[in-house]
């Protein structure tokens, strides 16, 4: 645990920092979902899309060192922002542009089957208030927003 | 973290209930079961999500995969979940007018021979 700002009302930020693996994803997805539900300023059911949403931000996080051969960790931070519980997923992959991403055919197009994967980011955007992706060919962040009162974006 | 695979055979059906959490490093455990029925020669398989805890894009793309490999064999996969939580990530996808979801395996099992009564 890391003291951000020094000052009495800094927010404490949360550092995990999982392996690079698939079986540390549930472990990402459980301390940010007792830590949310610690913070009581989120419904049950916003605890549940955040932990989604990790779970997917972790997952790509994963998946980014897998393809790039690193073995660096990712690196999971939360805090508490003032009106929010912000949680910050970082990798070492070699990037990717958000914008770039394919759009999925519509549901009754049988070319929709096709799409066994990509359905991650589409979540995330739509689960959590606010999301940030930064990238670079040394890594992406992942920036998840819940806001206190907030129902998804 | 545990993912429970049981499969029980119901009136031409094989019923796969699930248990547990679908995500990246249970899901080709779950994958591979599925393959192992579709060559076992199963091609009307139900999928009963009720006793799954937790599912993300990886399990979903586990169903899709199974879906899709299922018609090509003039077979069919469908799903049983009343969960809120878990409909919620079929809902967001789009998936819940790709895949027939029943509210029992009693109802797909019904609704798999004739109508059905998805929601």
């Amino acid at each position: 645990m890391n003291d951000a700002g020094g000052a009495g009302e800094a927010a404490e930020v949360i550092e995990l920092e999982i392996p690079a693996r698939a079986e540390f994803v549930a472990l990402a997805r459980l301390v940010v979902s007792a830590l949310a539900a610690s913070d009581s300023s989120l419904a049950d059911e916003r605890i549940d899309d955040l932990k989604l949403a990790v779970s997917e931000a972790c997952t790509n996080a994963i998946e980014a060192h897998d393809a790039a051969g690193s073995e660096e960790r990712v690196l999971v931070r939360c805090w508490a922002a003032d009106d929010a519980l912000e949680v910050c997923v970082e990798d070492r992959g070699e990037g990717f542009d958000p914008a770039q991403l394919p759009d999925h055919p519509p549901v009754t197009d049988p070319d929709r089957l096709k799409f066994e994967r990509g359905l991650g980011i589409p979540l995330i955007r739509a689960l959590v208030d606010e999301v940030e992706f930064s990238s670079t060919g040394h890594g992406t962040s992942v920036r998840l927003v819940m806001r206190h009162g907030g129902n998804g974006a | 973290m545990d993912l429970g695979l049981e499969v029980e055979e119901r009136d031409g059906f094989a019923v796969l209930s699930v248990r547990g959490e679908v995500d990246v490093y249970t899901a080709p455990r779950f994958r591979e079961r599925l393959i192992e029925l579709v060559t076992e020669g199963k091609h009307r398989i139900i999928v009963d999500l009720e006793g799954v805890d937790f599912l993300d894009s990886t399990g979903l793309g586990v169903l899709v995969g199974g879906l899709k490999r299922l018609r090509s064999h003039d077979g069919d996969l469908l799903l049983v979940c009343t969960q809120t939580r878990i409909l919620k990530v079929f809902e967001i996808t789009g998936l819940t007018k790709v895949f027939s979801i029943y509210d029992s395996v009693d109802a797909a099992v019904a609704g798999g021979s004739g109508g059905e009564t998805s929601p």
